[in-house]
């Protein structure tokens, strides 16, 4: 069959698109080792390891790196319950408000993510909230929803409508359904969209920088090394490992929902 | 009269202006082997739906064992159902789906993987319990539905085009062995099926459903022998219609009539005077007998030929007759 | 056997609660909804609406304060020559980035979708999603790592002696500068790299849904692959490079990080409502700012739509 074996020209743009698309991710693995420490410059004069070790006692790393965790933790925990919620009215029936609901799950990350920064801080502002962890969660868990939701509502379509009324065929209520029957079916799903919000809001910058007043995530942190640039090897190295912590989360979630419809991440 | 397992008063179920069901009366004796037979759309998937309690009725009264069904969730009706796409549960292995309906019984677990064995092999499946639903056969996981659907100990099993996904062999012998276990169990099955030969040979009474009304209800041979409105002659078995001015030529009365295929004869058009002038319009042999489609004046009729009988070609001129206890003529004109 | 074919008896606890919401599915949704709604319509619609009625604000040129009364003086602020500078600078970049995006996009998206394999396909899609979810920012210090001056790609023009070839390049007005970093071109390739996953997915989704059966149907009816393509396949998968350029056009709009990052001062949208609301405080001016991008992406879906590109999200 003629149409199995692409064309030469094909397979070239193909590779390397693909190739730069991996391979500024691939030189941030090489910078991580450079002796060089006043520039960025290439090739590196020499290879070292010492930067881990000097990362490694930076508090300043540590405490960013902390609280992305624990906002990223209950980001995604609001987001699971949120998610869930919306999903499960959404493909139990037909009702009148479907689609506004989509549209409403979806717009915090269809705007650009400064329009929800800003308008999160005015609000913050007229109702005189003060910038706290809990203002950088509030702004995470808002957008966090849309990929928790989106996993969902995939997995609800295939699991609802005969299973449940099998199990309530069979003697089991709403609440023994839910229990025995759809939590089971929908469990990966949520897994997969867990980890994908765990993973957006770990690396969330632009909401951050509105939301977060004086504290620093990981990401305001790098950014703030962006703008200006202190120790540029321990950004090397922060670089990173945040490469390495992201991937897993994604590994995970595409191994949890392969083989089904949809396959998780398409609606970052 | 035997005690009335499920019984219709005037029910109706609308979707806004589709009366999906309409003012359905049925009673279905305890014992009985009841089909609902008609083409999709008809209604019937729905009186089932109406009987499990997954859907409600918009109007009328459903009655259980004398007693309504009225605000009585499904899991509280002692009816179950064997799904048409068998629902089975896939994170679960066959043998904790068939003991669903114990587990949350609240039987313990020895006691109800005991009983999902028994009911395994009163099904044929013995030994499968291990299996993933996903690993079967649709044969098989047809057996597993039924298996689960009998552990509760319903008094009324449904069973919602339970044959429709199986190849014609496998649906033979399921037909056969649902029949049997029918009998061994002594329950009421409620059958739905758009297949006319599944529910003539199966069923103890056949409903056939039209726009969500019945139609015509009785025993398999009226059905088909006996067709009262054009519509069950036409659906079960494709029996021929006379049109009503046809049929006051020839029994003076002004209605439809019906007569079977395999009653029609056809007579060479110069020997007989009587019967009715017909054009050959194709043959088609179909194993046990040919099948041929005549021309009439203004309408067609269908005769099947035994073996060995003259099989005219087409195009031929012929003469069609019949018995006079073949015409079965209809009420409704 | 039971007694009782419908169990009416036996209510109470959760059963009871069960029971009540069988008989009120309407019930069951708005429960369902309520906390989402909650938290989406306060939280979020909430602070938007908030940014949008400030924009109807103005400031006091004098005192700095805000002054709370219904204007559209702010609105025409926006039409001075420089915010206008602002607006079509970052418009002109959004639609560079989009039309590369789709051009860089459709060989990996045609590849991954037709011709990838078991394995590969795996790899394929891999290979986009780990980018795509890789951090942002990570993403971005690549190419302040690639672009600078003592970098990679520096360093690859002189050891190739092609270092002519860039002076030249960066000699051209506008898109030229300095050096690679802070020229719009650096701008231009950081932002076709952090959004090019964004197009690649719908396209590949646009494609995988036609089916094998209609390619075959085409060379069947004696059309060349390159007819096929043309007629059968580049038509099919436009709803998905519309569903694509929806993220890069809207990304691009709103995006403030990267031009400041990699660039040349000149500012683009993003920037601008971000130095409105900070340093100058002027945040009825930010918030009319904010309504630009809304406004465009309104207008953009609105077009979209109607080409079916929702169909391919």
């Amino acid at each position: 069959m003629r149409s199995d074996r692409a064309p030469l020209g094909l397979k070239i743009a193909a590779g390397l698109g693909l190739a730069f698309m991996h391979l500024p991710i691939l030189l941030i693995f090489v910078y991580a080792f450079t002796t060089e420490d006043k520039s960025y410059q290439w090739p590196p004069p020499g290879f070292t390891t010492k930067w881990f070790g000097v990362t490694w006692a930076r508090p300043d790393v540590w405490e960013a790196l902390s609280l992305s965790v624990r906002v990223a933790a209950i980001s995604t925990a609001i987001a699971l319950v949120l998610g869930t919620l919306c999903a499960a009215a959404v493909s139990r029936t037909k009702f009148f408000g479907r689609e506004v609901v989509s549209l409403m799950v979806i717009l915090p990350i269809a705007l650009p993510g400064i329009i929800t920064g800003i308008s999160l801080r005015s609000a913050f502002n007229l109702a005189d909230i003060p910038f706290s962890f809990w203002t950088i969660v509030l702004g995470h868990a808002t957008f966090c929803v849309v990929v928790v939701y989106n996993n969902a509502v995939a997995r609800f379509r295939r699991t609802s409508g005969s299973l449940v009324e099998a199990s309530m065929d069979l003697g089991a209520d709403g609440f023994q359904t839910f229990r025995y029957v759809i939590l089971p079916n929908i469990a990966t799903a949520l897994l997969a969209g867990g980890m994908l919000a765990f993973a957006l809001s770990f690396d969330e910058v632009i909401v951050t920088t509105f939301t977060a007043g004086q504290q620093q995530t990981l990401p305001i942190w790098m950014l703030e090394e962006l703008v200006r640039p202190r120790e540029r090897p321990v950004t090397n190295v922060v670089a990173m490992v945040v490469v390495i912590v992201t991937f897993l989360p994604i590994l995970g979630a595409y191994y949890l929902t392969r083989g089904t419809d949809t396959v998780a991440g398409q609606g970052k | 009269m035997r005690t009335s397992a499920v019984r219709f008063d005037g029910v109706s179920r609308h979707y806004g202006e589709v009366r999906a069901v309409d003012a359905v009366d049925l009673d279905i004796a305890e014992g009985e082997f009841f089909a609902m037979l008609g083409p999709s759309g008809s209604g019937k998937t729905t009186c089932l739906r109406l009987i499990a309690g997954f859907e409600q009725p918009t109007d009328g009264d459903i009655v259980i064992f004398g007693e309504t069904a009225q605000g009585v969730p499904p899991y509280k009706r002692h009816v179950n159902t064997v799904f048409q796409d068998y629902a089975l549960f896939p994170h679960l292995n066959v043998l904790d789906n068939v003991a669903y309906g114990l587990m949350i019984a609240g039987k313990p677990k020895r006691e109800r993987h005991a009983a999902a064995e028994a009911a395994l092999e009163l099904v044929a499946l013995p030994g499968y319990g291990a299996r993933k639903p996903s690993e079967l056969s649709g044969g098989q996981r047809q057996r597993v539905a039924l298996a689960r659907a009998l552990i509760n100990e319903p008094r009324v099993l449904l069973l919602d085009e339970p044959l429709g996904a199986l190849d014609l062999k496998l649906r033979e012998q399921m037909q056969d062995e649902l029949k049997d276990l029918q009998r061994k169990l002594g329950i009421t099955f409620i059958f739905v099926t758009h297949d006319q030969g599944e529910a003539l040979s199966m069923a103890d009474r056949v409903a056939v459903f039209n726009e969500g009304k019945i139609v015509q209800i009785g025993k398999p041979e009226d059905i088909y022998y006996r067709p009262e409105v054009p519509f069950v002659a036409d659906f079960v078995g494709s029996s021929n219609v006379l049109p009503p001015r046809v049929v006051e030529k020839m029994a003076g009365q002004w209605s439809h009539a019906s007569v079977r295929p395999e009653a029609v004869k056809l007579v060479d058009a110069g020997i007989g005077a009587d019967g009715l002038h017909a054009t050959v319009h194709s043959t088609a042999f179909i194993g046990t007998a040919t099948r041929v489609s005549l021309d009439l004046d203004g309408f067609s009729m269908v005769a099947l030929l035994p073996k060995g009988a003259r099989i005219p070609d087409a195009g031929e001129q012929v003469h069609v007759t019949w018995g006079s206890e073949d015409l079965h003529l209809m009420d409704a004109a | 056997m039971t007694d009782h074919v419908l169990e009416t008896d036996r209510s109470g606890g959760l059963r009871g609660i069960s029971d009540a919401l069988w008989r009120n599915p309407r019930l069951v949704i708005l429960l369902l909804l309520t906390p989402p709604a909650l938290w989406l319509g306060i939280v979020y619609l909430g602070s938007l609406f908030a940014l949008l009625a400030q924009s109807f604000f103005s400031i006091d040129e004098f005192s700095g304060l805000i002054q709370y009364e219904f204007t559209l003086k702010t609105y025409k602020e926006l039409f001075t020559p420089t915010n206008l500078d602002i607006i079509i600078r970052t418009v002109v970049m959004s639609a560079c980035v989009t039309i590369a995006a789709a051009i860089v996009a459709f060989p990996i998206a045609y590849y991954a979708a037709r011709y990838a394999r078991g394995k590969w396909k795996a790899l394929f899609y891999l290979g986009v999603m780990l980018p795509l979810w890789s951090s942002y920012l990570v993403k971005v210090y690549s190419w302040k790592l690639i672009l600078a001056k003592e970098g990679i790609l520096n360093w690859l023009f002189e050891t190739l002696h092609l270092s002519w070839l860039l002076n030249a390049y960066l000699s051209i007005p506008v898109i030229g500068g300095n050096s690679l970093s802070v020229s719009w071109t650096g701008t231009f390739l950081v932002f076709l790299y952090v959004w090019l996953p964004f197009m690649i997915l719908p396209i590949q989704a646009s494609l995988e849904r036609v089916p094998r059966s209609m390619t075959e149907a085409s060379g069947d009816l004696g059309a060349s692959p390159r007819q096929t393509f043309c007629h059968v396949l580049f038509p099919l998968a436009l709803p998905g490079v519309i569903a694509g350029s929806i993220f890069t056009f809207s990304l691009t709009l709103g995006d403030y990080i990267i031009p400041q990052i990699v660039g040349s001062s000149r500012r683009f949208i993003g920037q601008a409502v971000y130095a409105y609301q900070g340093t100058a405080g002027n945040i009825p001016l930010a918030a009319a700012f904010a309504v630009v991008p809304i406004v465009i992406m309104a207008f953009y879906l609105w077009i979209a739509k109607r080409m079916g590109a929702f169909d391919a999200l």
